[in-house]
């Protein structure tokens, strides 16, 4: 057989990679993460986190955060494409490291070892609001609130200690000051 | 205190507000409560198809003919699937359709009862936007913010999901009125700013090799901005190419005309996009058939875009002036700015565009839609170029299928009009053509429509012949028979070394005894000499017919530029094939 020769196109030059959290605030009726969803898989874009949860209970306004990695093409096609969408009421964007702008995620991590080896946890997990939530003679499940790179490093050294289960929420974002998105 | 009604009945009040005198569809179990108000609801007529899809097709027709949006009335499970293509179909070319499906009632969905799907689930990525109706309550709003999304902005399908017991179920009707203003967010046009304008006119004023690309969104913009386009084409004396959506938004045998662009359009066209200093997109999207090769697209132009749709800027080609605006709108300001401040500009820059209309005519003389006629054999461009004479003395509509006719239908086809040329240009759909002429014959009665057509295509969805035959649609179907499905054909022949790899159909229907058994009319032309004549008569004959046209099996779609190749390195014709490198070949 011959070389497979039906190609489209070649694909074009490739931007810098960029990450990007992005948030949308939605009317919350059904199916509506599921618009969200689809529009990025749909069109190929990713999604590494995402966060959801109403935050006007009168008006039915749900928050979305999204987690997302692109060229500044793709983000721009992500906000144009987000915006279209009906449910959609605004979309606010921010590049990763950005000054004014708060991010945090919430982990809960459940590590099973001795009460030495929870001293450990507990010591290694200070920097990061740690909240002991449950603890037995074998285990302890700690709750930490950090940015998503330090939680992911923290968790990569709580292996060591025997760490058994980890959930974390995505990030959420917020502006600093008095200042809200819009 | 508003009377209560039914679901059902809710449906046709919000139709008739909506001034709907047509609607395309087949029913079903989940639609009956809807059918059966039907005989109360005298203005709205309902054009029974023999299948979803061309329920569909013949709604889209109906709409791109018409301006109006196209309404489609369909039962749930299969109903809804049938009708997927045809809502992907119109999402990718803008069309406005309004899907009304039947769903089980609300207690079984989720439980895989008969004739369920997740119809919203499914409709999601090819509608604008969908709703499944919970609350006959609802349901007048919902039906009402369904046509607003379907023709505000970039136009587009979408879908109201309406469940058995929500169409009995008694509730308030009420008619709702612009119920997006509220929220913008580019889901509806802005007025254009007089900084866009003058930015638009200085880089009009320094172009000395300008190019107008025009696209399908000057058409959906209405009549109105095609004739706004013709002036400022004249008061700039540029030269224009159109995409295949938006042939009619000017006069195809305009000296000014370059013909079509693309990677079956014509040579001169393509090179003046690639060798221009100044592109103005207006109503087009950039689309890959276009733009070949990205990063050798028109390498050294600023170029200019107008689109309605916020998203369709910049996702392909990054642009130098970019305008979020209907297209009508902007042109009309355009025009007035530009005269006010620039009375003498043609005479002035007759001179610094004279060298680019000179090279233009350079490449005009290569004549690339040129073809090798025969007297003995029908040649498929031959056959579409007597047809373009013979009937471009009535005001005609031309819907195709999908494939070599349709490119030389858009090559050879000139179109004055705007709204004459319907045909499936992003999904690509073999079938379009026979049922949407349905749909352009019901909104264009007493007019000639032809479905150019190839004969796989149109076998796709011949069973709509039988709705023709029924409502006493007089459509023509002009087949350009060459027994193969011959873009593919093409492809094989010139990428795959000629293996015709499942591309020839052994056993083709006799179209004229076909046409007989739906009782129409079947012609069938053999050879160039009877051409005129069997035209003359399909022409003539106040019913359907199916006009079987012998062609030239072997006959390629030419000028082709490979795609992944820029501009300027197109095949002309067959003198040139062998000298498509493996790379090139790679690249289609």
């Amino acid at each position: 057989m011959a070389k497979s020769k039906s190609a489209y196109s070649v694909p074009g030059k490739i931007g810098k990679i960029e990450r990007h959290i992005i948030v949308v605030w939605v009317d919350n009726e059904a199916g509506v993460l599921a618009r969200i969803a689809g529009l990025f898989s749909g069109r190929g874009y990713n999604i590494e986190s995402l966060a959801v949860a109403e935050v006007d209970k009168k008006k039915h306004i749900s928050r979305i955060t999204i987690v997302t990695e692109g060229t500044p093409q793709v983000i721009e096609q992500i906000n144009l494409q987000l915006k279209k969408l009906v449910p959609v009421h605004k979309v606010a964007d921010f590049k990763r490291g950005e000054k004014d702008i708060l991010f945090r995620e919430l982990a809960l991590f459940k590590v099973l070892g001795n009460s030495k080896k929870q001293e450990k946890v507990k010591k290694m997990c200070k920097k990061f609001n740690p909240v002991i939530l449950d603890k037995t003679n074998k285990s302890i499940v700690i709750q930490v609130t950090a940015l998503r790179a330090e939680i992911d490093k923290l968790a990569l050294d709580l292996k060591r200690l025997g760490l058994i289960s980890t959930s974390r929420t995505g990030s959420v974002a917020m502006t600093k000051g008095s200042k809200i998105f819009n | 205190m508003p009377k209560l009604i039914s679901g059902a009945e809710i449906v046709f009040k919000a139709l008739e507000d909506q001034k709907v005198d047509y609607i395309f569809g087949y029913p079903g179990g989940a639609v009956l409560p809807i059918y059966d108000e039907l005989k109360n609801h005298k203005s709205i007529k309902h054009i029974l198809a023999r299948h979803e899809q061309g329920a569909g097709h013949a709604a889209e027709g109906y709409a791109r003919s018409s301006g109006k949006p196209g309404v489609l009335l369909v039962t749930s499970g299969p109903g809804a699937t049938n009708a997927v293509t045809a809502l992907t179909d119109a999402y990718m070319d803008s069309v406005p359709l309004v899907c009304i499906s039947g769903q089980v009632p609300t207690h079984l969905i989720g439980t895989d009862a008969f004739q369920e799907c997740d119809t919203t689930g499914i409709t999601r990525p090819c509608t604008k936007h969908n709703w499944l109706v919970k609350d006959v309550n609802d349901l007048s709003r919902i039906l009402h913010l369904a046509f607003e999304v379907a023709t505000t902005g970039r136009p587009g399908p979408v879908l109201v999901d309406i469940p058995k017991d929500i169409q009995f179920k008694k509730g308030k009707y009420k008619y709702f009125k612009n119920i997006l203003k509220k929220k913008l967010n580019g889901k509806a046009a802005r007025k254009p700013l007089n900084t866009e304008l003058d930015k638009f006119i200085d880089l009009i004023k320094k172009s000395s090799k300008p190019i107008f690309y025009t696209g399908g969104g000057v058409i959906n913009s209405g009549p109105e901005a095609s004739k706004y386009l013709r002036e400022l084409v004249s008061l700039t004396g540029f030269p224009i190419t159109s995409t295949l959506q938006g042939l009619g938004a000017y006069p195809g045998d305009d000296p000014q005309f370059l013909g079509m662009l693309g990677m079956h359009g014509t040579y001169e066209a393509n090179n003046a996009m690639h060798d221009c200093d100044l592109m103005i997109n207006i109503g087009a999207r950039f689309d890959d058939r276009i733009t070949g090769k990205v990063d050798e697209f028109s390498p050294g132009s600023k170029k200019i875009h107008v689109d309605i749709d916020p998203s369709s800027i910049g996702k392909n080609i990054k642009v130098d002036l970019a305008i979020v605006s209907d297209v009508s709108e902007l042109l009309k300001s355009l025009i007035k700015r530009f005269k006010e401040k620039n009375k003498n500009f043609l005479n002035s820059n007759k001179q610094k565009t004279s060298k680019w209309w000179e090279q233009i005519d350079k490449w005009r003389e290569k004549k690339s839609l040129n073809f090798i006629n025969s007297d003995k054999i029908i040649k498929p461009q031959h056959a579409v170029q007597r047809l373009y004479e013979l009937t471009k003395n009535q005001d005609t509509f031309i819907t195709t299928e999908v494939g070599q006719h349709q490119m030389w239908a858009a090559q050879h086809y000139k179109f004055n009009k705007p709204n004459r040329w319907m045909t499936s240009g992003g999904l690509g759909t073999m079938g379009y053509g026979l049922p949407a002429a349905i749909g352009v014959q019901i909104a264009n009665p007493g007019k000639l429509v032809v479905d150019i057509a190839g004969e796989a295509s149109v076998l796709m969805t011949m069973q709509e012949m039988s709705t023709a035959v029924q409502y006493r649609l007089p459509i023509k179907i002009f087949i350009l028979n060459n027994e193969y499905m011959g873009m593919v054909r093409q492809w094989q022949e010139l990428l795959h070394e000629r293996n015709y790899s499942e591309s020839y159909t052994a056993a083709l229907p006799d179209f004229v005894k076909l046409a007989e058994s739906y009782g129409c009319v079947g012609i069938r032309a053999k050879t160039p000499s009877e051409l005129d004549e069997k035209i003359k008569e399909m022409i003539s004959i106040d019913k359907p017919v199916i006009f079987d046209c012998v062609v030239d099996k072997a006959e390629n779609c030419f000028p082709m530029i490979p795609s992944g190749k820029p501009h300027n390195q197109m095949i002309l014709g067959p003198e040139e094939e062998e000298e498509i490198s493996d790379e090139g070949k790679v690249l289609v």
